[in-house]
C-alpha cells in the first residue's frame, strides 16, 4: 500500500502547491480513497501540514476518506432526471439503504453518491451500477434492485 | 500512416494557397469517406448514446458486417443532436445520400440491416435522409434538413459534430481543421488574431456576454513575461450537457480553439479545467491533443514558427463553485477553490499571479472559424450586438430534446414550438428555464424574447451557459426552486456569509412551505408564515452583498419564480395545497373502492405499510402513516387510487 504511493508520489516535483491536486486525484484513483497515510505523505512531500491537506480535500467533493464498497452506485439528479421524477428514486434508495449521498454502508457492499447529470437526459432517472447505466428507473424497482445486488455480493 | 502524416502536413496544412490541388482533393475526399468503395454504417457514440445502448448497437452490427457484408466499414463518430433519437444509425450506401434511422436497439439492427441491402427501407424508424453534393438521392425519402428540428437551427459551431470519427485527427484535417492555426502563427502577429476575434464582435459563451477579443487584448497588453490560457470546461449546471457533446463530437476543433486563443495572448501553455464524470470526453480530448502534438502541431517550435505551446488537462476536484474564474484559479493553484475578491481580474494577475485569460468550450469553438472565414461571416449571424450563433442543451418535458445551435436573434419561442416540437404527451407548457441553478424562468408570456445578450439583459434574464429546461404543468414550481436551492446550498464554498446562511435560511423555509402540516394549530403555522415572509428579504440581502456570482444569482430562480409564478406560492403557503401533486407532503392519498379489486399490488410495495386490506376486497390507506411518496399511485392498474 504504502509502496504505491510512494510510487504515485515519486512522479510528481516537491513543493509544488499546484501539483497537490492532481497528485490527490491520482492517489485516490489508484487506491479508491485518501487514507490518513496517505495524506500524511502528501503533506510531507508538498511542504503543507497534515491539517491543510485535510482541508483542502474535504473541501472538494471528489475525494473520499473511507473504502469504498463493492458496488458503487451513482444516482443522477440532474434537472432532467429532477424532472422524471429522480427525487421519489433518491428518497425510496435513503429509505431502503439509509445511506445519504458519498457513504458506504457498514457491511462495505453500497457506496452511494448523487451525481449532477450523466449525460443521459433523455432516459432519466438514470442509475450507473459500477458503470452500468440503468434508465427510467421507477421508484418501485429500487427494493429489488438492492436486494439483488446484495444477494449477488453475498453469494460471490 | 507516415505518408499520410507528411502529405497532410507538407501538402495541406502548410499549403499556401486556399485552394488546393487537385491530387490533394482527392486524397482528403477519400479520408473524408466521400469516394468509399464501399457502405458505410455510422455509429453515433456519445455518452447520451451509450446510456441509450449505443455499444450493444454498435457490436449487433459489428456481427452482421463480419458476417453478412464484410468490407462495410464501421464508424463510430459523435452526437448528432437529436437526444430522443438514440442510438442513432447512419448508413451511407455506395454513391447515396446518408440515412438515418432512430431509436436503433440491439434487436432492430438485424431486420433493418436485412432490408436495408435488398432495398427495402424500414420507414418506421427512418429519421430521413441528409443531402450530400455529389451523392445520389433516396426518391420518396423526406430530407433531415427539411425536419423543423434542423430546419430552424444554424448549425455552424456543431457543423462537424456526427460527421466524423472523433478520434481521427486525418479526417479533422480533411474537413479543414488545423489551416486556419498554421495560418495564424505563420502570417499574423499577437496583434492580427486579436483584432481578428475582437472585429468579429464574438462574446463570451458562458454567460457574461463580454467580447472575447477585449479581454484577449488585456492580457497580451500586459507586461509579463508568461500568460496562461484557461479553457473552462467545467459546465458544472446540472442540466446541461453542450460542452461534453461538443468534447465528444469534435475534440479537435476545441484543440486547435485553444490554439489559437494561446497564441493570440502569447501564452505558451494552456490548460483545459474537465468536468470530472465525463471519462469519455476526457478519453476523446486527451487523444485529440496527443495526435496533435505527433503531427507537430503543439509542442516546441511548432511547425518552425519559433512558437511553443503545450496543452495540459486537469481534472477539477468537484466543486460547483470553481466554474468561478477567481475559484478556478485558486483550484489550479492548489487550494480550496473559494472566490476572490476583482479586481485585479485574471486578465491582469490570475493563475500564479500571471495574466490569465479564461474562456469557455462554445466561445474556443467559434475562433477557429472565424480565423477561417473572416469577421464579417461571423458579423453577418445573429443580431448586430450579439452576432453569431448560441448551441443549448435542451432537457425536459420537450417532445424532442437535444443539442442544439440556433442564430442569435431567434426567439426562445421558435425553439420551444419548432425544434423542440411542442411539450411531450399534449401537456401544457409552463416555463422554460435559462442558465441552470442561477438562472430565471421564462413563461409562455414572455417567450417572443430573442437569444441575444443585450435584450435578455435589458429584461433581467441570464442567458447561462447552454442549460434550456422545459417545464411543463406537471412540474411544481416550488419544488424546482426548492432543488435549485438544495442544490446551491451544498455547493456554497462558505466564505462569505450571505451566501452560505441565506441559502441554508432559504432552503429551510422552502422546505416547511412544502412538508407535511403537523397540525395547523401548533406553532409551526406561525413559523411558517414568518419564515415566508423573509423569503424575499434574504433573497435581496444575498444578491446585493455576496461576494461573487453564485451567491449574487442563487435567489434568481426563487425571485422570478415569485414574480411569475406568485399565485403558485400562495396556494402552497396558505391553501397547503400543490396544483401539480408533485409534493409529496401536501398531498394524500385515498383508494376509490368502486375500482379497487384487492390486487395487494400496491400494499405488497409500499414502503411505510400504510396500505390494509383483504385479499380480493377493497384496500384502504391509514392517512397519518402516509408519506406521500405516490408509489402506489403509479403502480396501480385499475386507476383506483384518488390523489387530493
Amino acid at each position: 500500500m504504502s509502496k504505491e504511493i510512494d510510487l504515485i508520489i515519486k512522479k510528481y516535483k516537491p513543493g509544488r502547491r499546484e501539483e497537490l491536486i492532481p497528485l490527490l486525484q491520482e492517489i485516490q484513483d489508484d487506491n479508491g480513497h485518501l487514507s490518513e497515510e496517505a495524506i500524511v505523505k502528501v503533506g510531507n512531500f508538498v511542504g503543507l501540514s497534515t491539517t491543510k491537506i485535510y482541508g483542502l480535500a474535504t473541501f472538494y467533493d471528489q475525494f473520499k476518506f473511507i473504502p469504498s464498497g463493492k458496488v458503487s452506485i451513482k444516482i443522477c439528479n440532474g434537472t432532467s432526471c429532477f424532472l422524471n421524477g429522480s427525487k421519489g428514486v433518491l428518497d425510496t434508495f435513503r429509505d431502503e439503504t439509509g445511506l445519504s449521498s458519498g457513504q458506504t454502508s457498514r457491511d462495505g457492499i453500497f457506496s452511494y453518491e448523487i451525481v449532477t447529470c450523466m449525460g443521459g437526459c433523455n432516459n432519466g432517472p438514470v442509475i450507473s451500477i459500477n458503470g452500468e447505466y440503468t434508465t427510467h428507473v421507477k421508484p418501485e424497482q429500487i427494493p429489488d434492485l438492492i436486494k439483488k445486488l446484495r444477494f449477488v455480493i453475498e453469494n460471490d | 500512416m507516415e505518408d499520410l502524416k507528411k502529405f497532410l502536413t507538407d501538402k495541406v496544412l502548410l499549403s499556401e494557397s486556399d485552394t488546393l490541388s487537385s491530387e490533394a482533393d482527392k486524397v482528403l475526399s477519400k479520408i473524408r469517406r466521400e469516394k468509399s468503395d464501399n457502405a458505410v454504417i455510422f455509429i453515433s457514440s456519445g455518452t447520451s448514446s451509450i446510456i441509450a445502448g449505443s455499444e450493444k448497437t454498435a457490436s449487433a452490427v459489428q456481427l452482421y458486417v463480419d458476417e453478412k457484408v464484410p468490407g462495410t466499414e464501421i464508424v463510430r463518430v459523435g452526437c448528432t443532436g437529436p437526444l430522443s433519437y438514440e442510438p442513432l444509425l447512419c448508413i451511407q450506401l455506395l454513391g447515396k445520400n446518408k440515412l438515418f434511422f432512430r431509436n436503433i436497439t440491439e434487436e432492430k439492427v438485424e431486420p433493418l440491416l436485412n432490408g436495408l441491402f435488398h432495398n427495402d427501407i424500414n420507414k418506421d424508424d427512418l429519421a430521413g435522409q441528409q443531402g450530400t453534393k455529389g451523392f445520389e438521392m433516396w426518391p420518396g425519402i423526406p430530407f433531415l434538413e427539411d425536419m423543423p428540428f434542423f430546419a430552424r437551427q444554424k448549425r455552424v459551431v456543431l457543423n462537424n459534430c456526427g460527421c466524423y470519427d472523433p478520434e481521427s485527427i486525418e479526417e479533422f484535417i480533411a474537413r479543414g481543421g488545423y489551416r486556419a492555426f498554421v495560418k495564424a502563427i505563420r502570417h499574423y502577429t499577437y496583434e492580427d488574431v486579436c483584432n481578428i476575434i475582437e472585429n468579429s464582435g464574438l462574446r463570451g459563451r458562458s454567460g457574461g456576454g463580454y467580447l472575447t477579443g477585449l479581454k484577449w487584448k488585456q492580457a497580451l497588453n500586459t507586461t509579463s513575461s508568461s500568460r496562461y490560457l484557461v479553457c473552462n470546461a467545467k459546465e458544472s449546471d446540472p442540466g446541461a450537457y453542450t460542452d461534453r457533446t461538443i468534447l465528444e463530437s469534435d475534440p479537435h476543433r476545441l484543440v486547435e480553439g485553444i490554439a489559437i486563443a494561446s497564441y493570440a495572448i502569447g501564452a505558451s501553455s494552456a490548460i483545459v479545467f474537465f468536468r470530472r464524470g465525463s471519462s469519455h470526453a476526457l478519453n476523446r480530448l486527451q487523444k485529440a491533443i496527443d495526435s496533435a502534438r505527433e503531427f507537430g502541431l503543439l509542442g516546441h517550435n511548432i511547425l518552425s514558427s519559433g512558437y511553443n505551446l503545450d496543452i495540459i488537462i486537469r481534472k477539477e476536484p468537484g466543486a460547483f463553485v470553481c466554474g468561478e474564474e477567481t475559484a478556478l484559479i485558486s483550484s489550479l493553484e492548489g487550494k480550496r477553490g473559494m472566490p476572490q475578491l476583482k479586481p485585479p481580474y485574471p486578465t491582469t494577475a490570475g493563475l500564479l499571479g500571471k495574466p490569465t485569460v479564461i474562456n469557455n468550450v462554445e466561445t474556443l469553438m467559434n475562433i477557429p472559424l472565424i480565423m477561417q472565414n473572416g469577421p464579417e461571416w461571423f458579423r453577418n449571424m445573429g443580431t448586430e450586438k450579439s452576432p453569431g450563433t448560441k448551441v443549448f442543451a435542451i432537457a425536459g418535458k420537450g417532445r424532442l430534446s437535444g443539442v442544439v445551435e440556433v442564430e442569435m436573434g431567434t426567439t426562445i419561442k421558435s425553439i420551444v414550438e419548432d425544434i423542440a416540437d411542442g411539450i411531450k404527451d399534449s401537456k401544457e407548457l409552463k416555463a422554460v428555464q435559462l442558465g441552470g441553478a442561477s438562472g430565471s424562468f421564462i413563461t409562455s408570456e414572455t417567450m417572443d424574447i430573442p437569444v441575444d445578450y443585450d435584450v435578455m439583459k435589458e429584461k433581467g434574464i441570464a442567458m447561462g451557459a447552454g442549460g434550456f429546461i422545459i417545464i411543463d404543468e406537471n412540474t411544481c414550481i416550488v419544488d424546482i426552486v426548492r432543488y435549485y436551492m438544495e442544490f446551491i446550498r451544498n455547493e456554497s464554498c462558505g466564505k462569505c456569509i450571505p451566501c452560505r446562511e441565506g441559502t441554508g435560511r432559504m432552503l429551510e423555509i422552502l422546505d416547511s412551505v412544502i412538508r407535511k402540516p403537523v397540525s395547523e394549530d401548533s406553532g409551526t403555522t406561525l413559523e411558517r408564515f414568518k419564515g415566508v415572509m423573509q423569503l424575499e428579504t434574504i433573497a435581496a440581502v444575498m444578491k446585493d452583498t455576496s461576494l461573487c456570482g453564485l451567491g449574487q444569482t442563487a435567489p434568481n430562480p426563487f425571485m422570478s419564480a415569485l414574480e411569475n409564478f406568485r399565485e403558485e406560492f400562495e396556494e402552497h403557503i396558505f391553501d397547503r395545497k400543490c396544483r401539480a401533486n408533485v409534493c409529496r407532503g401536501l398531498r394524500t392519498f385515498s383508494i376509490d373502492v368502486d375500482k379497487c379489486t384487492g390486487c395487494t399490488a400496491c400494499a405488497s410495495k409500499c414502503p411505510v405499510n400504510a396500505i390494509y386490506g383483504t385479499r380480493l376486497q377493497p384496500f384502504f390507506i391509514v392517512e397519518e402513516k402516509c408519506t406521500g411518496c405516490g408509489i402506489c399511485y403509479d403502480i396501480c392498474k385499475f386507476s383506483a387510487i384518488k390523489v387530493k
